[in-house]
């Protein structure tokens, strides 16, 4: 128990300062979908709740852990989809950057 | 399989989604790459969730397709949602995250309780203060978004000690049960109290301080997932709920520094108390007004112009008129900018998605401090729905409320032209002495029907 907390306290340490020096250099611009996209992949939490409700321990966990595998696959599935439909939407006025338009717009 | 190989194939899979979820976020730092990001967190989940699935213990798949069917239902509408909606499908995505992690660590206790070691019930109390709080924290701010409860800051006397005390109870009560893990009949107590804390302290809180307080409840969110991964002992969980802390912290100071505040003045100073009658003496003071005909004939003359966005713009829905007036000058010639404050509209970045939705280039988006020397040279600056981003006495005058506030320096542009309803001061009521310079034209309306108007003058000169 003693050394998976400190391994725990470790992981966390060093996780906090990846997010910093990642999320300090996301321009500005993008500060809504990083919101977006940070709160898709915090509902990984939604792993823990499999877990409760997987192991059927008892009627009132299944139940809470119901509730909570809803709450957060609809935080996964809605913040990758509005993070990608915002993402789609920025453009650059320098042409060619963003890739060849798409065969299907022509038709 | 064994359950110790499937173990290791599990932790070994939720490694590959921890890595897929860095790179997520550092590809999000250009926009070229941001898109390669989502699709990265997309698989990380793919892979965490399957994995989950392999495990040894679990029995009952039934409720968890059932559930994970019900989430994808609810979710679909809430990624489809207008853009101008994104803030309180904001608000909204915190406090469904903050519900789930509530929930499970309730369980977590229930199940455990009375043998839970004092420090998993140290991180599992956080866990669901931390959790409860940014649920109806959350509600409360994505009701006052979507305007079904008052956008004012409602304060009374007291206040700040009422919710102070309330903190301090739940947090003594947190103590007792580390302390006797037994006492199953307090727990609810802990859930309660941090459920009303919630909710009291967002009724303070004005619509020009929703960027803070998002950013805020977004890092509140995070550090209870990172608390339930102490709690599970989930390397996955800690490092997501780690990353997802870390960004919401960043946002705050970046959104606290744009409004000059502190956390601790944004959550208990509420805004806009004691201005009205400082606004009210001014009202007499001379303004010069245009016609849509007369501002199109200003903006087509000029070599240079800076749009200057605001909430009144989500609001009014502008955007896409806006895109019309951008096109119309930079058909002419005229170099066409957007000047983006930190703080404008209610969540961070907010204006650059609005403008990205109505197809304006994001090179065309430039940030306050790349932009605010440029004001000098800049012909005609054009105000549209924004108000104390834009007030000069942040400068120059030390009794104003927002004295010391980063501010977009619009008012050394050769010209001004604000869009404005009526002369009645913005939010925080604080009187902008910008309306009443010499070279500011006021553009009195609607944003989108002012913008409009211009539009067609121009299309009008053409034929």
């Amino acid at each position: 128990m003693g050394s998976n907390l400190i391994d725990a306290l470790f992981i966390f340490m060093l996780a906090a300062f990846i997010g910093f020096e990642v999320i300090r250099r996301v321009s500005p611009l993008l500060h809504t979908p990083l919101m977006s996209l940070t709160n898709a992949l915090d509902a990984i939490a939604v792993v823990g709740a499999i877990v409760v409700v997987g192991e059927r321990r008892s009627t009132f966990s299944t139940v809470l852990g119901t509730i909570a595998i809803v709450a957060a696959t609809s935080n996964v599935v809605g913040g990758f989809l509005i993070t990608d439909r915002m993402l789609k939407m920025f453009k650059s006025s320098r042409p060619g950057k963003e890739g060849a338009p798409s065969s299907g717009s022509k038709a | 399989m064994t359950p110790l190989t499937s173990q290791t194939l599990i932790e070994v899979l939720y490694l590959i989604a921890s890595i897929l979820f860095i790179l997520s976020l550092k590809w999000l730092s250009s926009p070229s790459t941001a898109r390669h990001g989502v699709l990265a967190g997309e698989i990380g989940m793919v892979i965490a969730i399957g994995g989950t699935l392999l495990r040894h213990g679990i029995v009952d798949y039934k409720w968890i397709a059932i559930s994970l069917v019900l989430g994808t239902i609810v979710g679909v509408p809430l990624g489809m949602v207008q853009m101008t909606a994104v803030p309180q499908r904001t608000a909204l995505s915190h406090a469904f995250g903050a519900l789930c992690v509530t929930l499970v660590g309730t369980s977590e206790f229930y199940l455990r309780s009375p043998d839970v070691p004092r420090f998993t019930m140290s991180v599992l109390a956080i866990e669901v203060i931390l959790g409860s709080l940014t649920f109806t924290g959350s509600l409360m701010a994505a009701g006052k978004l979507q305007e079904v409860l008052p956008q004012r800051p409602i304060t009374y006397k007291g206040q700040n000690f009422v919710n102070l005390a309330l903190l301090a109870v739940a947090i003594a009560i947190a103590a007792y049960i580390v302390v006797n893990p037994a006492a199953r009949t307090l727990f609810p107590a802990m859930i309660g109290i941090p459920l009303v804390f919630g909710v009291l302290m967002i009724i303070p809180i004005g619509g020009a301080d929703m960027p803070t307080v998002i950013s805020l409840l977004n890092s509140y969110a995070g550090l209870s997932a990172a608390a339930m991964g102490f709690v599970l002992n989930s390397k996955l969980l800690i490092i997501a709920g780690a990353l997802d802390g870390s960004s919401g912290f960043i946002l705050s100071v970046i959104m606290s520094k744009a409004m000059n505040r502190s956390f601790t003045n944004v959550l208990f100073g509420a805004f806009g108390q004691v201005q009205p009658a400082a606004a009210a003496g001014q009202e007499v003071r001379a303004v010069r007004t245009a016609s849509a005909e007369e501002a199109a004939a200003i903006l087509s003359a000029a070599n240079k112009v800076v749009v200057v966005p605001g909430y009144g713009m989500a609001v009014a829905q502008a955007q896409h008129k806006v895109r019309e007036l951008y096109d119309a000058l930079t058909k002419r010639g005229v170099e066409v900018r957007f000047a983006i404050h930190p703080v404008a509209g209610r969540m961070p970045g907010h204006m650059n998605v609005l403008l990205a939705e109505a197809d304006i280039p994001y090179d065309a988006l430039v940030e306050m401090d790349d932009i605010n020397g440029d004001f000098p040279q800049t012909d005609v600056a054009l105000v549209v729905g924004a108000n104390d981003v834009t007030n000069p006495a942040a400068r120059t005058d030390p009794g104003s409320p927002i004295y010391g506030m980063p501010i977009l320096d619009v008012d050394k542009a050769r010209t001004v032209m604000v869009i404005k309803r009526s002369m009645s001061p913005g939010f925080a009521g604080i009187d902008n002495p910008l309306y009443y310079m010499d070279r500011t034209l006021m553009l009195f309306g609607d944003a989108k029907g002012f913008v409009n108007n211009i539009v067609r003058e121009f299309s009008g000169n053409h034929g």
